[in-house]
């Protein structure tokens, strides 16, 4: 074969390869119960050379899931041990610590093996409806009151699925039907991979991956290191601030440019929480990654080697926190780690970096029941909600979508099917942008009421409500949220409350913050922000 | 067949096509299309085929027309001034979307612009429930207001979509009545134009329906009434997104679904190709004058969805169009065509499209005052178009034209001589449609270069060979007529419909006579749209869209055509289980009492179609050499080749040329790259082979 034709075949089998990922993951998507799943997408699928090093993600998928899974598959490999391992099998854990970060992820991985030899595995992660516990919410003093906890274990061995598994996570979650669903489609979704994988090799006449994980490595080794090398050298650091549980919480991060590698260090962030909003170290790497790859390799596709020259260090505290700390609600700081991250980048790089924005998702977690004395029906029902992201430098920031998260929101009437409420408004919510050359994107306004005959309690899972996304380059900061019921009341932005028949909970999601002098902005943009009502216009 | 002399007729952006079948003879043509009257290309065309055959108008027995007018104008942004009237509270669905975004690394991502854009989307008080309830009463005082400001506004169209009216339209019965009083516009309601669940999809679904209306219905209605003068007293049928036909009325009130009209065509052709040489995988690709489609044919069927995506902006990314929900025959397309534009951006890549020239003014070559070079302009620098002989001789082409607008917009900018910026053009295009197809394929789980390629439209076999060599694809049939491939699928094309309901249906409490009403309910209504054209037996399908009760994602399951009783539940199940292993793997077990349920039920009813006659393909038998030679750049060499040229109506059914070769006919060019060889088949067609295929 010549070099030309070889690097040809390599390429298109690594988009083969990139193939199959995604039609696992399309598995999951178009197989799973819960809501999260199927209509926002929270979810991720990857495929493992026989060492755990990932070589190839789907694109369907969250950040969050992705570079978590990454390594979670070592601990796989690690606690059940190769010589255990067989055709038909399939792993599962939720553990936080060597999973995904919190208890709701399901984290499945099955052994491919070719014949009988291995050679590679499949892993996928999903956020099933409920784990039992306290459910979703901040509340928990420790991840044992939390849910129930699955550590490394067989899900299936040789084709055959462990009973007693299905029959211990019946007992201790509050939605089994779907729950068990999820788990069936998780281990089908890496049943497919592994199916498209071993037909891919046999066309092709592929024995390993050995030498296609050669190319992947090496090819986006020297790319993601020649895009390190462009880096200044030095050291940055950042602070933000947060509205944490009871009080506000303070993140710090320092980014440091080294030879080949770049560290995320975040000593100086407040002590681990007694809340569940802690962080395992894992969900913060996995989001400070991510963070530097979107700055610094966007193009380069995601796997072992495009991860592995980013690194992070901490002290025991919020962003990393230790067994048995309660974690339930990592994702808000999670999601509030690339905004920390940026921010001292920004410092590196002036001129390239966008402003602060909503950064986490607002989720509401609503557990719905009849009145007392009333029939009706019980259920549990999760959105996905985006505020504002910063302006970008050149560019508006884009309104009510979803960063650093990767799922989308779930159709109000797919939500209203779900469980008896009732979604009055969804909306973009006027002025809400911080003012710039750039404008920063608008957040929304929610208003939800329980159906006629009905009440809710929910759990709060909302930051950016005390401090506001921040600015850049002498942009001004977006609106900050709110959380109040429809008669003026306010609400706690973490942890479970309640909303009771007849009132509204309303939500404004916090707009992003803007990019650079307000003066500088053009007429034009100014003349129709005003016409779209993006900017109302009654104050300035 | 019910009706003898059949006529078919395809706008696309760039040309205008007709076919015409009388008798088992084929006679077709290919107009500029014109976008002040459309219906004027095809008049003229018609007059062309018409005495081609030695007919006149009233000879003609039907006439069967799609278009892509659209499907561009949504592409291209040019659509009426539409009002959007909507509930309170979700003013802005059309605009958040999904909340995502469709690149998860690109921090400087664009999403797209809404439809209707925010200072034009009007919210209503009133509300339905989940359950189909009313919730809220409609606001009528506000709809009358409403009313007198849509009507001062100066707007074109009006949509109507409300929370859950696909489960009770009743509130946007009412709505459009009011606005209807006050306004002399065509309405679109969204339980009506898309009956589906997800209302982002549903309300940019009847956002577009109402955008395209006013052009559509317009243009229909002055078709009719030209053909009418000209004395053509056949039916004409419009054929739809789902590959069936449909009444010109039903047209003009629902234009959306003549979304993917023409391509829909052209996937019947590819599956009538498919099916005469019994190729149970094919990937047909129709490269027209605007944009480029491509389609997975599996056991001679085109594979359908219940909605789709057009208009992607971003580098044809999943998430960068407006979802369409309505049944389509499922196929990727991109702005790839003859008259797409080439440009240069900030970063010094070349790009292509998806801007078109189209007809007018049209490539640069074309001399009708085109000054930015296209594909078109491309593919004649580098020696693949004969410029005396351009679509039968029906435009002289300029290749002076063509390098000097190459040269300006593209050559200069990269110091690259003509030649060398026009490969680099082609290379582009070509790349951007191999993505696609491999993004397609992929989407679909299947594998690109296992199928045989079906390449037709005016541009695609120009470009075919080089795309099978990028895709890994040996084989591509040029099927006679590829020219007008579309307008020759019309007439292949069934008279068929499906109508949908969604009702939700437990199989523990399956009511068999309930179902049966609603089965008949939905057969009548199919059959009666088939039956305004065919007279002949009528087949129907019954398909359940089934799930797991909890589930989102609805697998398709072929339910027996015949009265259901109660016994059938266990059927139903069973049949629901064997396609869920099929799609997924494995079934669920070990769930106590996880109901399954139906969601949605389909009846397609169409009527019977005869077989084509099948043949097989032949390598060749004999080599022949080409009569002339003429340097044409090959790619895979990077340089210009002494290159064969040959009339298609010269080679006889067995003979071999070597390639690189170009193949001349009236409508296109086939141009065979250095890597294969091209063999003519017994039934006219063209069979690229690569050369490296045992004979």
């Amino acid at each position: 074969m010549t070099d030309q034709t070889r690097e040809i075949h390599m390429q298109v089998m690594w988009n083969r390869l990139i193939s199959v990922v995604e039609e696992q993951a399309m598995t999951l998507l178009r197989t799973a119960f819960s809501t999260s799943v199927r209509e926002a997408g929270d979810l991720s699928a990857g495929v493992f050379d026989p060492e755990g090093r990932m070589l190839a993600q789907a694109i369907t998928g969250t950040p969050g899931h992705v570079n978590t899974m990454a390594e979670a598959v070592l601990h796989f490999i690690d606690e059940i041990g190769r010589e255990n391992m067989f055709p038909g099998d399939t792993y599962v854990t939720n553990d936080p610590w060597k999973g995904t970060g919190h208890l709701h992820d399901i984290t499945m991985v099955s052994p491919s093996f070719k014949g009988d030899r291995l050679v590679g595995f499949f892993a996928c992660t999903a956020h099933v409806v409920d784990v039992g516990g306290r459910g979703f919410g901040a509340d928990g003093k420790s991840v044992y009151e939390e849910g129930i906890q699955i550590p490394i274990m067989k899900f299936a061995e040789r084709g055959v699925v462990n009973a007693d598994l299905v029959r211990l996570l019946r007992a201790n979650v509050r939605e089994s039907n779907q729950v068990v669903g999820d788990f069936y489609s998780l281990a089908a979704c890496n049943d497919v991979g592994h199916n498209r994988l071993i037909a891919m090799m046999e066309e092709i006449g592929l024995d390993t991956l050995d030498d296609l994980g050669d190319f992947i490595f090496t090819r986006t080794r020297a790319a993601t290191l020649e895009r390190i090398a462009g880096l200044p050298r030095g050291g940055w650091t950042n602070t933000l601030m947060t509205d944490g549980y009871d009080r506000p919480v303070r993140l710090v991060a320092t980014v440091e440019t080294r030879d080949g590698t770049v560290n995320v260090d975040f000593t100086g962030s407040d002590p681990q929480s007694r809340y569940g909003i802690n962080v395992p170290i894992i969900y913060t790497k996995a989001y400070a990654c991510y963070a530097m790859k979107c700055v610094v390799a966007p193009d380069i596709p995601n796997n072992w080697a495009s991860l592995e020259p980013f690194t992070v260090s901490s002290p025991v505290n919020i962003l990393n926190a230790e067994r048995p700390a309660p974690v339930s609600l990592r994702h808000v700081f999670g999601h509030l780690v690339p905004d920390l991250v940026l921010g001292a980048l920004a410092q590196a790089l002036p001129g390239r970096i966008l402003a602060e924005g909503s950064g986490a998702l607002w989720n509401i977690h609503m557990s719905v029941r009849p009145l007392a004395q009333q029939s009706g029906q019980r259920a549990e029902i999760l959105m996905f909600n985006s505020g504002g992201m910063g302006a970008r430098p050149g560019l508006d920031g884009l309104s009510a979508t979803a960063f650093p998260s990767g799922v989308m929101t779930m159709p109000i009437e797919a939500t209203e099917h779900t469980g008896p409420v009732v979604i009055w408004r969804k909306e973009l919510r006027p002025d809400s942008g911080g003012d710039g050359e750039y404008r920063g994107g608008l957040g929304q306004v929610i208003e939800i009421e329980p159906a006629p005959g009905h009440e809710f309690d929910f759990s709060a899972m909302f930051d950016r409500i005390g401090y506001a996304p921040r600015g850049r380059e002498g942009g001004k900061d977006g609106a900050p949220g709110l959380a109040a019921l429809d008669d003026g009341t306010r609400l706690k932005p973490k942890g479970w409350q309640h909303v009771p028949a007849g009132r509204r909970l309303v939500l404004h999601l916090p707009g992003g913050g803007g990019y650079g002098d307000p003066a500088r902005r053009d007429a034009m943009a100014r003349a129709e922000d005003l016409l779209k009502g993006y900017v109302t216009g009654g104050e300035k | 067949m019910t009706a003898q002399i059949r006529l078919g007729a395809d706008i696309g952006g760039t040309f205008t096509d007709i076919a015409l079948e009388a008798e088992g003879a084929l006679f077709s043509t290919k107009v500029l299309t014109n976008y002040a009257a459309p219906e004027q290309a095809i008049l003229d065309g018609m007059d062309i085929v018409l005495s081609q055959a030695g007919l006149g108008y009233a000879d003609l027995d039907i006439l069967i027309h799609g278009t892509t007018l659209a499907t561009n104008a949504l592409i291209e942004r040019r659509g009426a001034r539409t009002a959007f009237v909507t509930t309170e509270g979700f003013r802005d669905v059309i605009e958040m979307r999904t909340e995502s975004r469709f690149d998860q690394h690109d921090l400087n991502l664009l999403l797209p612009t809404p439809l209707v854009p925010r200072e034009d989307r009007f919210a209503v008080a009133g509300r339905i429930d989940a359950r189909g309830q009313e919730l809220q009463p409609l606001d009528e005082a506000a709809l009358q207001a409403l009313a007198g400001r849509i009507a001062a506004g100066g707007y074109a169209a009006v949509a109507i979509g409300f929370i859950h009216s696909y489960l009770n339209p009743a509130h946007e019965q009412r709505a459009r009545q009011i606005i209807a009083a006050k306004v002399g516009l065509p309405i679109s309601i969204s339980s009506e134009v898309s009956p589906q669940m997800r209302e982002f999809e549903r309300f940019n679904t009847v956002c577009a329906n109402a955008y395209v209306r006013p052009r559509m219905a317009d243009y229909l209605g002055r078709l009719q009434t030209r053909l009418q003068e000209k004395g053509a007293g056949c039916p004409v049928f419009m054929i739809h997104s789902g590959g069936g036909l449909i009444s010109v009325e039903t047209a003009s009130e629902f234009p959306v679904r003549l979304i993917e009209s023409g391509p829909a065509g052209g996937a019947i052709f590819a599956a009538d190709v498919a099916q005469r040489f019994g190729l149970d995988k094919v990937v047909s690709y129709d490269m027209g004058g605007t944009t480029a489609k491509i389609c997975l044919i599996e056991d001679f069927s085109p594979k359908t969805a219940r909605s789709f995506e057009v208009a992607r902006t971003t580098r044809f990314a999943k998430g960068s169009g407006m979802p369409i929900s309505i049944p389509v025959i499922e196929m990727i397309e991109i702005g790839a065509g003859g008259g797409s534009i080439a440009w240069v951006d900030a970063m010094g890549r070349i790009q292509t499209g998806p801007e078109s020239a189209g007809s007018e003014p049209g490539p640069a070559c074309y001399q009708r005052g085109g000054e930015r070079p296209a594909i078109t302009d491309a593919d004649l620098v580098l020696g693949k178009l004969d410029a005396e002989n351009f679509a039968g001789g029906a435009i002289r082409l300029s290749t002076g034209k063509a390098q000097a607008a190459i040269a300006r917009d593209v050559g200069e900018r990269l110091s690259l001589a003509p030649q060398a910026a026009a490969f680099g053009i082609c290379e582009v295009v070509d790349e951007n449609m191999a993505n696609a197809a491999r993004v397609h394929a992929v989407e679909n789980g299947k594998n690109i270069s296992e199928n045989l390629m079906v390449a037709f439209g005016g541009a695609a076999p120009l470009h075919a060979a080089r795309l099978c060599e990028k895709l890994g694809i040996d084989r591509c049939l040029i099927p006679p007529g590829a020219g007008v491939g579309s307008a020759i699928g019309f007439l292949k094309a069934p008279f068929g419909y499906e109508a949908l309901a969604s009702r939700i249906i437990g199989l523990s409490t399956f009511d068999p006579q309930a179902v049966n009403a609603l089965v008949e309910d939905l057969k009548v209504t199919a059959e009666g749209f088939v039956r305004q054209g065919a007279a002949g037996r009528i087949l129907c399908e019954i398909t359940a869209f089934m799930r797991y009760r909890g589930q989102g994602w609805e697998i398709p399951v072929p339910l027996p055509v015949r009265p259901f009783t109660a016994g059938d539940a266990g059927l139903i199940r069973q049949s629901f289980l064997d396609a869920y292993a099929r799609f997924f793997g494995r079934a669920i077990d070990g769930l106590s009492g996880l109901e399954i349920e139906i969601v949605t039920l389909s009846v397609k009813a169409s009527d019977e179609r005869p077989a084509p006659e099948s043949v097989s393909l032949t390598p060749g038998s004999r080599t022949i050499m080409p009569p002339q030679m003429r340097e044409v750049f090959d790619p895979s060499a990077t340089r210009m080749l002494p290159t064969g040229i040959i009339a298609r109506d010269s080679l006889r059914p067995g003979d071999r040329v070597s390639g690189p070769v170009v193949v001349v006919e009236r409508e296109t060019s086939t141009v065979a790259t250095a890597p294969f060889d091209v063999v003519m088949q017994s039934d006219g067609s063209l069979l690229l082979l690569r050369k490296d295929i045992a004979r």
